[in-house]
């Protein structure tokens, strides 16, 4: 199942909605079409937006882990322009 | 010759406080104008009006300041440019919608096209009151469906594809209606519980839930001197040819029912709900 690398991790649990998103979005901005990004993240509305803002936005979400210290961490694998 | 003033309102020319002065109200639809038709509206306020227009609070536009004697010529120059006069007095007014499904992310129904068919059948339809259709595309209910005589709102029937999922657990956390809960390695759907927003479906890394698209409808919402929510009673309507036989049947049952100047929740309540709700439950059975 986990046939992946991360290739960068950005944490975003000291941001609130809808920075949370912006955060996101500049470190996968960084990155190259294909790599796959870790994104730490609250549980709450962090949880319940981010992964949906990731699919909307066209990114293949991969996996979404409970680090059952009330964080998440999502992996995403950044879609092409 | 005397001035027909009620004619003139049931057209659209709303008499203004100066003397033979119309506000004069446009036809929308699902508060969609082309850049075109938006051209000759500017033209004509500019010409015959004061040079701006009013946004109504139902998605409607209206050119202040028109002169009685310029009736005609406004009517012409605005038909030329494809811009229609809308409607006031008792009969079907404006259908409002939200942008829904083609636009927004979080539409679950397709709310123009709907908009459209909805308006063609029964814009400025002759009632006893007022009467005021809706559409919102999701449960977010952008259009305040329930402020309508009839409301429809864009809802999913949902399931769930085990072979997709991966237990991650977000619909979990999305569903407002903790419908949704994890336990011995399977997800557990509450579907009595599910009000059909649909968040399940959107927020899915891994299209794990699938959503089919339906109508929730209220009834005898009004907002004005009297101020009262739509009611939701029947099931979710999968296709829209069950939407409009109830719209019939809703709009029959009004014509039948009400008394002049009457709004349609205050013709409900004085038949009564439960025969209003078991002649819409008629219409949903077909």
């Amino acid at each position: 199942m986990d046939d992946y690398q991360i290739d960068e991790t950005v944490d975003i649990t000291d941001v609130v909605c809808p920075v949370t998103f912006v955060k996101a979005k500049v470190a996968l901005e960084e990155l190259s079409e294909g790599q796959i990004l870790a994104i730490r993240l609250n549980d709450g509305e962090p949880v319940q937006n981010v992964p949906r803002s990731m699919k909307e936005e066209g990114h293949k979400v991969l996996k979404l882990i409970d680090n059952t210290d009330s964080t998440y961490t999502l992996i995403v694998r950044k879609a092409g322009e | 010759m005397a001035v027909d003033y009620k004619a003139l309102k049931n057209g659209g020319f709303m008499r203004q406080v100066q003397k033979d002065t119309f506000s004069l109200r446009l036809k929308s639809v699902g508060g969609n104008l082309s850049a075109d038709q938006l051209i000759t509206i500017a033209e004509t306020a500019r010409r015959y009006g004061d040079g701006y227009v009013h946004l109504t609070s139902r998605q409607g536009v209206e050119i202040p300041f028109i002169k009685l004697a310029d009736i005609d010529a406004v009517k012409e120059t605005l038909s030329q440019g494809e811009v229609f006069t809308g409607v006031c007095g008792p009969r079907v007014r404006t259908v409002t919608a939200c942008q829904g499904s083609a636009i927004c992310p979080s539409g679950c129904i397709d709310t123009y096209p709907l908009a459209i068919a909805i308006s063609e059948r029964y814009f400025g339809q002759e009632l006893p009151h007022k009467f005021k259709f809706g559409l919102t595309g999701c449960q977010n209910n952008c259009l305040k469906a329930e402020e309508n005589d009839l409301g429809i709102k864009g809802g999913y029937t949902v399931h769930w594809r085990e072979e997709q999922c991966t237990l991650c657990g977000v619909c979990v956390k999305t569903c407002r209606q903790s419908a949704i809960s994890i336990a011995d390695e399977k997800i557990q759907f509450a579907a009595e519980r599910c009000n059909h927003c649909g968040r399940c479906v959107k927020s899915c890394p891994f299209d794990a839930w699938q959503g089919e698209s339906g109508y929730l409808l209220s009834f005898g919402g009004t907002f004005g001197n009297l101020i009262a929510k739509g009611e939701e009673f029947l099931p979710i309507i999968r296709d829209q040819e069950t939407l409009l036989r109830i719209a019939d049947a809703a709009l029959s049952f009004f014509e039948r029912y009400g008394k002049s100047s009457e709004r349609f929740r205050v013709a409900i309540e004085r038949t009564g709900w439960a025969t209003f709700k078991q002649a819409m439950e008629d219409a949903y059975h077909g």
